[in-house]
């Protein structure tokens, strides 16, 4: 993860026809940390959510072959159940649970080390790529992460 | 004289909107009338589509309108918004 660039997730772990999972470390260090919290660094959960958005999001633009890009539009009922430590690993799980015209609707959660931290129900409007340099760099990301048949 | 399906939309809009309920006419404009922005049109779409178990085709509605090849009153007035989810809801495959 580097926090500072919004780039939440590292890896793809695996992707199938309505769900995905990927995995994301949590930098020891950040500038984050330093305001939340001095003493006590912990993961904003505005940042977890952001997590799930985009774990939800790549889901979202290999279902549709990068031809759209998801924009967030909605979060309900997140919920964050435990504190996120700097070095934590990730387990970001997002699966579409409505597949609407021009929007959809997913269900995220993350787990460290089995347990849940969070989770929400995430809602997208799925929008043409406003901008060439967009697409481009979001097909370099899903390279990065290894999306698979997006690179 | 309204139809079951009117009377939920109704429900469904008055559940997900500020709009109150007597300004849900059959004649009444979902945006220009009832001033629903799109966020809550978002979110009314998302509960028709679960009530009735179809896909309303919001885009392909819109771009019809945006070419000029239907009237926005087609899709977009409340009582005709109705008669187009019966449709959907007819069309629908069976057993699905």
């Amino acid at each position: 993860m580097r926090l500072e660039y919004f780039q939440m997730v590292d890896r793809v772990v695996s992707l199938d026809a309505e769900s995905i999972a990927v995995t994301c470390t949590v930098p020891m260090e950040s500038p984050v940390f330093e305001g939340h919290f001095p003493g006590h660094p912990i993961l904003p959960g505005v940042l977890m959510v952001e997590t799930m958005a985009q774990t939800g999001g790549w889901l979202l633009m290999a279902l549709n072959g990068m031809a759209r890009m998801p924009f967030l539009s909605k979060v309900g009922e997140a919920k964050f159940r435990g504190f996120v430590t700097p070095g934590a690993e990730l387990a970001v799980r997002s699966r579409r649970t409505h597949d609407g015209s021009g929007y959809a609707v997913t269900e995220a959660q993350i787990e460290v080390a089995g347990k849940r931290v969070a989770d929400a129900e995430i809602t997208y409007r799925l929008l043409p790529f406003p901008d060439a340099a967009l697409e481009q760099a979001m097909r370099a990301q899903a390279a990065r992460l290894g999306l698979p048949g997006l690179a | 004289m309204t139809s079951p399906v009117f009377d939920r939309i109704v429900e469904i809009i008055a559940e997900n909107s500020d709009v109150a309920p007597e300004k849900m006419t059959p004649d009444a404009h979902v945006i220009n009338d009832l001033g629903i922005d799109s966020l809550d049109f978002l979110d009314i779409v998302f509960a028709i589509d679960k009530e009735f178990d179809i896909k309303v085709p919001v885009e392909a509605w819109t771009q019809e309108v945006n070419a000029g090849k239907a009237p926005a009153e087609q899709y977009f007035l409340l009582g005709n918004l109705a008669s187009r989810i019966e449709e959907l809801v007819a069309a629908k495959p069976a057993g699905a």
